[in-house]
């Protein structure tokens, strides 16, 4: 795909700004500490980054899901996780509501999303369902105008900062499967909503996951968002677009790898000579970039498919498997070029094999990617 | 008589804008009188010095000293500071009266100020930051037979559209020090070009020339309708500015102290302090914060050429070069053994700075023991 | 109120630059870029109009390449965009383009509370020139080397930096303000300014257009009536290599320090 000016002009925008403002020192910073960063979220906000692809009316830029694309991916080119600051608002977070929210629903949320005051993120993992989502066990009860609800939500990326979380919760007790599931906002300061510790991560350091859990949470059916018992899916096509994200960055992981290696086998000499010269280098080398730039025409594609309205799960599961599966591959390359250099944290490359590892788990593992993907294929 | 910049035969002399502060001339100046010295005697005519001020007469014998045959005084307690319109002002009275063939500033913020506002006016043309000046077509031959990749011996020197051996030739870095390139100004006078500070060199002052001085005192006009701005304070840095163009031993930093910035830092300092030297900097290290804008050298900073020059962690883009490669013996220490800094040092270390400049520290201690 | 901004489109000086066997640069090879200090100027103006409200006008002579420079300045949040080009007016030096810059800015129009800001200077020729003779062409005070701009009741109020200090200075509008790096930190694009920027209008003031301005002298414009014209250009002189030190610190640092001794240059 060759891109027109406008996206051409916004790559050139999300690579200046990430490239500028997410120093060595802030990626060091927070691939040490894992603590969030509240004034790079700020920051990203003021310049419309947070409502990428939420509507000019509801406070966003307006912007397609080529934009958004191109946002994470060039994010996570110099920082992956940085790349998701500015993610959750345009897919798991912001999507659902733009997908299946009333008006007001959008009006509420929406605005306060894209302008980076508040943060809505998405918890639809349980300790007991993962890639199985339908063996959700938190339940929403009916009680006159009110639900409550009870359960305990694992990996909620963003919760330890988020003030809403979209909680998926059974609603229809006796349903099976992944049917009579509902999708509620839950204002995370409410009576009996509890965040449990941070995870340790092997990667991602700096956007904080946590468990949400909820003991007897009452909240209005105003915090409905969707029709009940039929949330499962939305949250099947909002990961659409959060896979397409996750692509995007396992693409701009992928692209840091060989950029990184490309340096690295130009000033590195052994044997008299720049390791690039070697055949057993630059193959490595030619394979990434051709892998990559695969990996990113699948991801272009999917947004295209998207933005024109049509059906784009498929593309969405190969852009995200391959993708994910390319970051990893580079990932040991890049180390593999480096040699014991990159296995130290001297080299950023270490920091990007770890990084890349979640690609191929988050949002739907490679295999649950597969699993649609031969869905597709198989169900005509 | 009227005032046309086309009639090229009515100007004669070459003439130094002399830059004053709170009544202290700017010590570029006396490179540029220096400099204009040399000038008036290729062209046979006398160099003037203009200086507008309040109570500087003192300074004339300076001017002479250096070179001066006569200082115009321009005496007003409007001119006391500078102020852009009444300079303007009196340097265009004072060129509409005298007419000169050449006229000289400092590259100064103050003089990059005026030039620009005097020539517009004037209607002439002006080259700005020049750093070669020549008038003779024989010397400015020989300066590019040692100072460009030219090939002289079958290059065409002559023009039909000017005289080649009477304009003056002003020759200035463009695009970054990527090229120099030498400008003319054949149908306007007076000639004008601002002169980079630290390139020019000083003449040995005359105690004879000195006294031979003249002084003049033009009459003109000005009064506070031709003033448009309120000068509300003056602010000395209290700081003391580093002299980079005055040192005969710099050490400089670049991107390389990135590390470990502070120990960096500290590490160059030393060593400047073991040889007597002060601290210069790349342009990434003002625009990292790391030191102040004095401190820079290259294109966008200063000029230097002291006699040891120490880069230590530089690249060695061409911004930086340019306002180096002169000095006369240069050190690069560089992790990257392919950095360009290497190309035009005369001694180069491939090492990392943080281990090789305390043992530098320490050599240099011992050498001069 | 009105800002206007003066700025151009020039090569990137700090990348790569690659000279051809002329000595004259080979631009077809260069990434170009907005002139650094005019970012710093119109970075002023936004934060002007954010303050204050006004209406921020940037002005660019050059090719009609220089449209996309143009449609940045939008994305940044510029209010209009002038294009002022004609192959009469290329070559043009410091003179000269002050001259069309100052009818064009007349042409807009400039009212008692407007302000021209401009950058310090451009990296492709470093001169600093063009804004303070632009200020002398339409008869404006002139402030340059700004660091610090504060709007007062009937004027600004202006840091002008010195080489050892600086100058607060008081000035009535309208003036023209040349801006240096310490002013400000220049803002990007918004997402939303390059949704939009696509369809905004760019004014283009041709050679017609401009050509029976009072300001404009016809025999001192474009490549043939510059007052300064180009003698010679060339590639500057490269030092040759020297020596390189072998060994560790240690010894290539005993070794220096040997070499300097015996130079007397230590």
């Amino acid at each position: 795909m060759i891109l027109d000016k406008k996206h051409e002009l916004e790559r050139k925008l999300f690579r200046q700004f990430a490239e500028t403002e997410f120093t060595k020192e802030l990626q060091d910073r927070l691939d040490e500490t894992g603590e969030f960063d509240w004034d790079m979220h700020r920051k990203m906000a003021r310049y419309g980054f947070m409502g990428v692809r939420i509507p000019r009316e509801l406070g966003g830029a307006g912007g397609d899901y080529l934009s958004y694309a191109l946002l994470i991916e060039e994010f996570a080119r110099v920082d992956a996780a940085l790349s998701i600051y500015a993610n959750t608002s345009n897919s798991l977070g912001g999507g659902p509501l733009m997908m299946a929210g009333t008006q007001a629903q959008k009006e509420k949320y929406l605005p306060q999303i894209a302008s980076g005051e508040k943060i809505m993120v998405f918890a639809l993992t349980e300790p007991g369902a993962g890639s199985d989502a339908g063996g959700t066990t938190t339940t929403a009860i009916a009680d006159g105008d009110d639900f409550i609800l009870n359960g305990r939500k694992t990996f909620v990326s963003g919760a330890p900062m988020a003030d809403w979380c979209l909680v998926f919760a059974k609603t229809d007790l006796a349903a099976k499967g992944s049917r009579g599931i509902s999708m509620f906002v839950v204002d995370l300061k409410l009576p009996g909503v509890s965040l449990g510790a941070p995870e340790k991560k092997m990667g991602i350091n700096g956007y904080p996951t946590c468990d949400v859990v909820m003991e007897d949470v009452r909240v209005s059916k105003d915090c409905l968002v969707g029709p009940l018992h039929r949330g499962f899916s939305i949250a099947m096509r909002t990961l659409d677009g959060g896979r397409l994200g996750m692509a995007a960055q396992a693409v701009g992981i992928a692209q840091s790898c060989l950029d990184e290696s490309v340096a690295y086998a130009k000033e590195r000499k052994q044997f008299g000579q720049p390791i690039g010269n070697f055949q057993g280098i630059s193959f490595m080398l030619a394979e990434m970039a051709t892998e990559i730039e695969a990996a990113r025409q699948l991801v272009y594609h999917a947004a295209e498919l998207k933005d024109a309205g049509k059906d784009a799960t498929m593309a969405c599961s190969m852009a995200k498997f391959y993708a994910a599966e390319t970051a990893n591959r580079c990932a040991y390359k890049a180390v593999q070029i480096h040699g014991g250099y990159g296995y130290s944290k001297d080299y950023k490359v270490e920091r990007l094999y770890r990084d890349a590892r979640i690609c191929s788990i988050y949002e739907g593992t490679s295999q649950i990617q597969e699993v649609v993907i031969a869905g597709q294929l198989l169900k005509k | 008589m009227t005032f046309n910049s086309m009639n090229l035969d009515e100007f004669h002399d070459v003439w130094v804008f002399a830059e004053q502060r709170q009544g202290e001339l700017m010590p570029a100046v006396l490179e540029l009188v220096s400099e204009g010295r040399k000038l008036a005697d290729e062209l046979h005519c006398e160099l003037h010095a203009v200086l507008p001020g309040h109570d500087v007469d003192s300074l004339a014998v300076t001017l002479g000293g250096y070179g001066a045959d006569k200082v115009l005084i321009y005496d007003h307690e409007l001119l006391k500071n500078y102020r852009t319109e009444t300079y303007t002002e009196v340097i265009a009275q004072a060129v509409e009266a005298f007419k000169p063939e050449i006229l000289l500033f400092v590259a100064s913020n103050i003089g990059r100020d005026l030039a620009p506002r005097c020539a517009a006016r004037l209607h002439t043309g002006l080259c700005a930051d020049c750093t070669h000046l020549d008038v003779d077509l024989g010397g400015y031959i020989d300066f590019l037979r040692k100072e460009s990749s030219v090939d002289v011996d079958n290059t065409n020197f002559e023009s039909k559209m000017f005289d080649v051996e009477r304009n003056l030739k002003m020759t200035r870095p463009a695009f970054g020090g990527h090229l120099m390139a030498t400008i003319v100004c054949p149908r306007f006078r007076p000639a004008m070009a601002t002169v980079r500070p630290g390139v020019m060199k000083l003449r040995e002052y005359s105690s004879e020339k000195a006294a031979a001085v003249q002084v003049e005192k033009p009459a003109f006009r000005l009064d506070e309708s031709d003033v448009q701005t309120d000068i509300i304070e003056i602010v000395k840095s209290t700081r003391k500015q580093v002299d980079l163009i005055g040192a005969d031993v710099i050490v400089s930093v670049g991107q390389g102290i990135a590390r470990d910035v502070d120990k960096g830092l500290a590490l160059a300092a030393e060593l400047a302090d073991e040889l007597g030297g002060v601290l210069g900097a790349t342009r990434a290290v003002i625009d990292n914060g790391w030191l102040s804008a004095d401190h820079q050298v290259g294109q966008t900073g200063k000029t230097v050429r002291p006699k040891i020059y120490i880069a230590l962690g530089i690249s060695g883009a061409i911004q930086h070069k340019s306002g180096m490669q002169d000095s006369e013996c240069i050190i690069a220490v560089n992790k990257a053994e392919n950095a360009p800094i290497f190309e035009i040092a005369d001694y180069g270390i491939v090492g990392d700075l943080f281990d090789v400049a305390p043992k530098l520290i320490e050599e240099f201690r011992k050498a001069k023991q | 109120m009105k800002i206007i901004v003066t700025v151009k489109q020039v090569p990137d000086t700090t990348g790569k630059v690659s000279v051809k066997p002329d000595g004259t640069l080979d631009r077809a090879s260069m990434e170009t870029v907005t002139n650094p200090d005019d970012l710093n100027a119109v970075e002023a103006a936004l934060q002007l109009k954010d303050q204050y409200g006004a209406r921020v006008i940037t002005v660019t002579m050059g090719p009609m390449q220089a449209e996309s420079m143009l449609r940045e300045l939008y994305a940044m949040g510029v209010d209009e965009c002038v294009l002022v080009s004609g192959r009469e007016f290329g070559g043009s030096d410091t003179y000269a383009t002050s001259q069309i810059i100052a009818a064009a800015i007349d042409t807009i129009g400039l009212d008692e509370d407007d302000i021209i800001l401009a950058g310090r200077q451009a990296i492709d020729g470093d001169t600093a020139q063009v804004g303070p003779q632009i200020a002398e062409k339409l008869h404006l005070p002139q402030v340059s080397y700004a660091a610090e701009i504060t709007k007062e009741d009937d004027g600004l109020l202006i840091k002008r930096m010195l080489e050892d200090g600086y100058m607060m200075i008081k000035v009535k509008t309208p003036c023209l303000i040349t801006c240096v790096k310490e002013l400000n930190e220049p803002r990007y694009m918004s997402v939303q300014g390059i949704e939009d920027c696509f369809d905004k209008e760019i004014r283009i003031l041709s050679y017609e257009d401009l050509k029976d301005h009072p300001l404009i002298d016809k025999t001192t414009i474009g490549l043939q009536g510059s007052p300064t014209n180009i003698y010679k250009s060339f590639t500057p002189p490269q030092k040759s290599a020297g020596r390189m030190l072998k060994g560790n610190a240690q010894e290539t640092a005993a070794e220096l320090a040997k070499c300097l001794a015996e130079k007397h240059l230590i």
